[in-house]
């Protein structure tokens, strides 16, 4: 277990090496140059070219990937050009806000895709699953910023149940967490109706229902459990899913987090900040799914025995 | 049962493809079914209200919201269209490449395609439209190379698995050149499941072209783009919700048509798949 984790620990690192040399490259070769958006059009070569200097921009792609990772690795992500504020503290600031917003979606997803998933697959083509199949259609379909706008009409407006955006209450929570949460849960109810379905066909099910055991044993018991391992993998994906989301759902809700941020940052130039940004989204991701891998031996002791 | 009977007996999948019929009729013929000029301004009539004369409302400086829309699903099928194809052959070449050639290629190629996909969604595509700027046609060439990785796995794959079959080994033992084996006996075998992930591309690639262009990274003003409009309409949300909602419905439509054709397709041409996501 010990060994398993370790190496999956180790395999994160190239990982995370190659996201943040695609990112840089990627910014390097923007045409805005920060510096210019800085100073403003009128400044002279001189400025330009000592600030150039003082950021570091003046020296080669390699050398400037090598510093930033090696800077990173003690634990410096450089200071925001924006904000002119410590980039781990800018993000310190920002990232609980997605925290709170994508947990709040995962568990929402989890939830409601599971349950509406198992009961589609206990009653295949009753009218209840045509209804969920035909809404996971449609919750596929649904832009997120969109569904985000429609909500906010639905009950901020007309009902006027709900804060409009911003953060601080469960209230304002409420209508950001359902609109991040729509399309994973329509995946996740989709994914979990065929897994269970194609559990139900297998022998062992068959066994324990001709021994007569009750069928709510049969699907707890047997069906669930073996059903669960493709439904966490997929999780594990959507929580990626989850990520880009975030950036459209703070976008449209005022919501204080990494996504807008990073949207602010690209607008201004602020390279450093969405490395920055990019690099705890890309970390977070590769977290998630080692966790999700290691749940797997949770549930299947076979798995954690050969790993 | 051949796939075309197949898939027409699949009622959802008709509709999907009903649907993608009047969006492409619409872009070809827009300047013909368009009641009013996409950009004719009418300042009087400021987000007027669906009605007799603009049947889904104006939006905020007057245009006709309904002429946009129809307007706007040129936008949303080029990029979409030049966006899959863009993915399909990168990912076509690619995926060759690494299954076919294997080795130590395969193995940094496959190691990289990792990289990029542990990128969440849309972060990528936000990182290539940071660094090619805004406009159509990046966002064209955003959304494609966005999609370029996904290709390469599943066409990766299949070439892996075909390379391996007698039929495959027995031409390469007769000495079958390898443009004539992976024309006549790999290509034929990966199209199949490469156009059904072609057609599902295309749903999310308007929907990343919308996004994209909601966040104002992707098609500019004053081209009619439907993410654009709700992203102009989000404005006056409050005042006249008509304004980001409607479009907001056409990008909806559009994408829950290419979910049904590619789902449609997939039972069709695959169909021990039948059922499955």
């Amino acid at each position: 277990m010990l060994t398993f984790l370790v190496r999956r620990l180790l395999l994160a690192v190239p990982v995370l090496l190659g996201v943040v040399f695609v990112v840089m490259l990627t910014i390097d070769l923007l045409p805005g140059d920060a510096v210019t958006l800085m100073l403003g059009e009128h400044a002279t070569k001189d400025a330009v070219a000592a600030l150039r200097e003082h950021l570091g921009l003046d020296k080669p792609f390699a050398v400037r990937y090598l510093d930033y990772v090696s800077r990173v690795a003690r634990g410096d992500l450089g200071r925001s050009i924006q904000q002119n504020r410590p980039v781990a503290d800018e993000l310190a600031d920002a990232w609980p806000a997605t925290l709170e917003l994508t947990m709040a979606a995962l568990v929402i997803a989890t939830l409601l895709g599971i349950g509406a998933g198992v009961a589609s697959a206990v009653w295949p083509n009753s009218l209840f699953d045509a209804g969920a199949r035909l809404g996971s259609l449609f919750g596929l379909s649904m832009p997120i910023f969109w569904t985000g706008l429609v909500l906010i009409v639905i009950f901020s407006l007309w009902l006027n149940w709900l804060p409009v955006g911003g953060a601080g209450s469960l209230g304002h929570l409420v209508l950001p967490a359902i609109t991040l949460a729509l399309p994973s849960v329509a995946m996740v109810a989709r994914m979990t109706r065929s897994a269970v379905l194609e559990v139900l066909r297998e022998d062992y099910v068959r066994t324990a229902r001709a021994k007569g055991l009750a069928e709510r044993w049969v699907l707890g018991r047997h069906a669930l459990r073996n059903a669960f391992i493709p439904i966490l993998t997929l999780l594990g994906l959507q929580s990626g899913q989850l990520m880009g989301g975030a950036v459209l759902t703070e976008t449209v809700f005022a919501w204080p987090g990494l996504g807008r941020m990073m949207v602010k940052a690209i607008f201004a130039r602020d390279y450093i900040l969405l490395q920055g940004a990019v690099l705890v989204f890309a970390l977070a991701f590769v977290v998630i799914n080692l966790l999700v891998d290691l749940s797997y031996g949770a549930l299947d002791p076979r798995i954690g025995r050969q790993g | 049962m051949n796939a075309w009977a197949r898939f027409r007996r699949n009622r959802l999948a008709l509709i999907g493809l009903a649907l993608v019929l009047v969006l492409a009729l619409s872009a070809a013929l827009a300047p013909w079914i368009a009641p009013y000029d996409p950009a004719r301004q009418s300042l009087f009539e400021k987000r007027a209200k669906p009605g007799a004369k603009y049947l889904l409302g104006a939006d905020e400086f007057g245009r006709d919201i309904l002429s946009r829309v129809i307007y706007g699903s040129r936008i949303a099928l080029l990029v979409g269209l030049l966006s899959a194809i863009i993915a399909v052959g990168g990912g076509l070449v690619l995926g060759t490449l690494a299954g076919f050639i294997g080795g130590w290629l395969d193995s940094v190629m496959m190691r990289a395609i990792e990289i990029l996909l542990a990128f969440p969604y849309l972060l990528l595509a936000l990182a290539i439209v940071a660094a090619l700027g805004n406009g159509a046609i990046n966002t064209t060439i955003a959304v494609g190379v966005w999609g370029v990785p996904g290709v390469t796995r599943i066409v990766r794959g299949s070439v892996l698995v075909l390379r391996e079959t007698e039929y495959v080994g027995a031409a390469r033992a007769l000495g079958a050149p390898v443009a004539a084996l992976l024309r006549r006996h790999i290509l034929p075998n990966v199209l199949p499941g490469l156009i059904v992930y072609a057609t599902l591309f295309m749903a999310n690639a308007i929907l990343l072209e919308a996004a994209l262009s909601f966040l104002g990274l992707g098609v500019q003003p004053p081209t009619a783009s439907w993410g654009l409009m709700v992203s102009t309409g989000r404005d006056v949300l409050l005042i006249a919700p008509h304004v980001a909602t409607v479009p907001g419905l056409a990008i909806m439509l559009a994408v829950l048509a290419f979910n049904l054709v590619g789902d449609g397709l997939r039972d069709a041409l695959d169909p021990r798949l039948r059922g499955s996501t």
